[in-house]
Formats: C-alpha cells, structure tokens, sequence
C-alpha cells in the first residue's frame, strides 16, 4: 500500500464513491423481510397503515382535490398533504419526473415537464401516489424542538397546532418531503391519516375519493383488516428503507426509478 | 470572606429563581405527557387528540346522498361509475342542505379527462368492480369534440349516452 502512487490513490477514491453512488440508488426501496412484516403488523394496540397500489393508480388526481377540500390546506397554493408523481422511462433510458400543481387536477395531457413524448418512446410509465408514511419511528418528530409533533398511542403522526412554533426542522428532518408550511396558519401542516375521520369509523377522505381503489388504510394490526391481509400475503415494498424510519405506507407496483 | 459571602447569596439567588421554573411551567404550559414512557416520539400535549378529533368533515360519502338522492344514487350504483363518489363530481357535502345549500357541479372536460384522457401511463384494464374488468374507456380530448362539455351527449350518472 505504502508504494502506491498518488494517482492509483485517488483512481481507487474514484471508484469507491462511484460505487458507494450505485448501491445507494439501488437501495431506494427494498421488499420487506417476513420478520420485519410480523414486527410491525402484530401487537395488541390499534395501528394505523396504508397501502397504496401503484398499479391501479390513473392519476386522476381525485385524491389530492379531495385531501385539499377536506383538510382546508390553500386549493391555490402549491403545497398539499397527498400528491401523485408521474414516472417515464423513456426507451433512450431517460428518467422523467413530474406532478403539476402536484396532481391537484389530475394527468390529462400528455406533456411530462413540457416535453412532447412518443408513445412508441416510453418504456414503462406509472403513477405513485405519496403522503406521510406515518413511520414508526418518526425522525421529524425528533427534530421538533417544543414537542408540537407527537405520535400518538393508534400510531398517526400529527401537529399540535397551538404549540408548533414554525420553526421548520421536521420538514428538514422528514425523508420523505411530507411536511410544508401552511401559508395561511403559517406553522407546519401534514397528513393526518384524516384523524378526524377515522377514529369516527370513516376512511381518509383520500381513500374515500379514489375510484379504483389504488388507496387503502387500516388497522395493520387487526388480522381481519385489509391492509393487514395484503401486507402479509403481497409483495409489498416501503420507500426509504435505509432511514430506518420504519415508514407504514406499504406499496405495492413500486419500481427502482421510483424516490 | 465578605466575597465569598456574595458568591453564596448570587448562587442561591439563582437556585431559587431557577427552582420557580417549573412552578410556572406547570402554571403556563399546558399538561404535556409522555405516553407510555415514550419521551421520543409520544411526548405532547394530550388534549391535542381531542382536538385533532373533533375537526369537521367535509366529504360525507355516497351513503349520505342515498335517502333524498336515492334515483340518481341507485342509477350511479348499477352502472360503470360505481365506485366514483357523488363528492368526486359534485364537490364535498359538508352539512348539505343546510349549508351550502347547492352543492355545484363540475361539469367541465376536464374533469372528465382526469380518468378518460388517453394516457400512455394509465392501466387499460381495470379491475376494481366485482362484475370484472372493465376496460377504461380513453379518449384523445383534441380528436374527440373538442370545445363540448362531455355530458352534452353523455350521462355520467349511468356511464352511457343520454
């Protein structure tokens, strides 16, 4: 090691760094372990998940109109609680990301980034719906300097809205772009899993406006839930799951171009 | 010795304001308590749940609809829409008919287009109702009678034609 020359040195610098590169984008999502799947779906207390199929996904953008009316979040402004992003590869092998307005009134041209695409040019294209993943082990909740982000005993993240100061650190701290401040209350604003509406029996407004059923919450710890029987039975995959945030919106039709 | 004296009196001078502190807090700030221990993440202000409960909701669902609606409930129930929500179109319920009392109605082509334009990214099969699947009927918005409203010719009530 001692005679290597400076420019093996950095050539070897290179390589490493190139490689580390690769093998974190390959690391964007994994499918999840047996064990981890027992883990989080067994226990004697409520546990609010969510799947989202990405395969029934139109991008019709209903989710997101329906999250905005519902939860009072500026229908004008370009921040929302849920949204939808579209993904094209491209046959050239070029990845094209977008969701204007964040999916508010839904796809209808077909103009990704204002670029014209031939059909006969696009390898594979879907939609993923995001929203917080209400992980369970919460990293914005730990940047919260005056414990206005809580999560609470049935497992939802919320947002003290008398308390949060506004200061911003959970929306730095959340991996998953999540949290925005509201431009009206200006203090932080999220996805609550609609609380309001599911501890009264309901769903979340946005699983409730989805008509072909890409959306699903429920009690992952209840075996007769849905979203308990797909997490356990499908191929399921989460997003980030090297934050070990342990994130519970499961997805199912996820792809490696997908962040 | 007289120094050290008044090195005494300032340290204890601080300790007892200091010892206010949390006298106060309990005063000012509300009951925050660590739910199961877990100062990490369950840390907070507990009448918060109550409150993030008690917020009101909107969108009421199509079983809201189905008393005084109940034609246009069953004719959208057995057609092709089933699964599309009255909300979806006609905008959340709130407290409907007292307030608002109409609830408008989005009839624009694009409201259409958000599931019928033709996308290259959409599935073309759906599976979702229990009759099977049911190919999603696209549309290219600037070949297809452009400047219409689609429920010129169209009831979006029972999927088909007027």
């Amino acid at each position: 090691m001692n005679n290597q020359t400076r420019r093996e040195f950095i050539k070897l610098g290179a390589v490493t760094l190139a490689g580390g590169a690769i093998s974190m984008r390959l690391g964007v999502f994994d499918f999840l372990k047996p064990e981890a799947v027992a883990e989080i779906t067994t226990g004697p207390a409520k546990n609010w998940g969510f799947v989202v199929d990405a395969t029934k996904c139109v991008g019709c953008g209903m989710c997101v109109k329906a999250c905005k009316l519902e939860n009072g979040v500026p229908f004008d402004s370009p921040v929302s609680r849920t949204w939808v992003e579209r993904y094209i590869n491209t046959k050239d092998g070029e990845v094209i990301i977008d969701s204007p307005k964040l999916a508010r009134d839904g796809y209808i041209t077909n103009e990704p980034l204002g670029k014209q695409i031939p059909e006969e040019n696009i390898g594979k294209a879907f939609f993923v719906p995001k929203l917080c993943n209400h992980c369970e082990h919460p990293s914005c909740v730990k940047g919260c300097p005056v414990g206005a982000t809580y999560k609470t005993a049935d497992g939802v993240v919320l947002v003290d809205k008398e308390w949060c100061i506004g200061c911003g650190y959970c929306i730095n701290n959340c991996p998953y772009g999540a949290r925005f401040f509201h431009p009206e209350t200006q203090i932080i604003d999220k996805c609550t899993f609609c609380y309001h509406r599911i501890t009264k029996g309901m769903q979340s407004a946005c699983v409730e406006a989805c008509a072909f059923g890409a959306r699903k919450i429920g009690d992952l710890n209840d075996p007769n839930s849905e979203v308990h029987k797909i997490v356990n039975t499908q191929r399921v995959a989460v997003l980030k799951p090297d934050t070990h945030n342990k994130p519970k919106v499961f997805y199912i039709g996820l792809d490696m171009m997908v962040i | 010795m007289l120094k050290i004296v008044k090195i005494l009196t300032i340290v204890i001078g601080v300790y007892c304001i200091a010892g206010l502190v949390p006298v106060a807090r309990s005063i000012v700030v509300p009951s925050f308590k660590a739910v199961k221990g877990d100062y990490t993440y369950q840390w907070h202000r507990v009448a918060n749940e109550a409150e993030q409960k008690s917020l009101k909701v909107k969108y009421q669902g199509s079983d809201y609809c189905k008393d005084c609606h109940p034609d246009n409930y069953q004719k959208v129930k057995a057609s092709k829409h089933a699964m599309v929500q009255c909300e979806n179109c006609h905008g959340p319920a709130v407290e409907h008919p007292e307030s608002p009392q109409k609830l408008v109605i989005d009839q624009r082509r694009e409201l259409c287009l958000r599931c019928h334009s033709n996308l290259p990214y959409r599935p073309k099969q759906y599976a979702g109702l229990s009759t099977g699947p049911i190919p999603m009927k696209m549309q290219d918005p600037e070949q297809h009678n452009p400047g219409i409203e689609c429920t010129a010719c169209h009831d979006v009530h029972s999927a088909g034609f007027k």
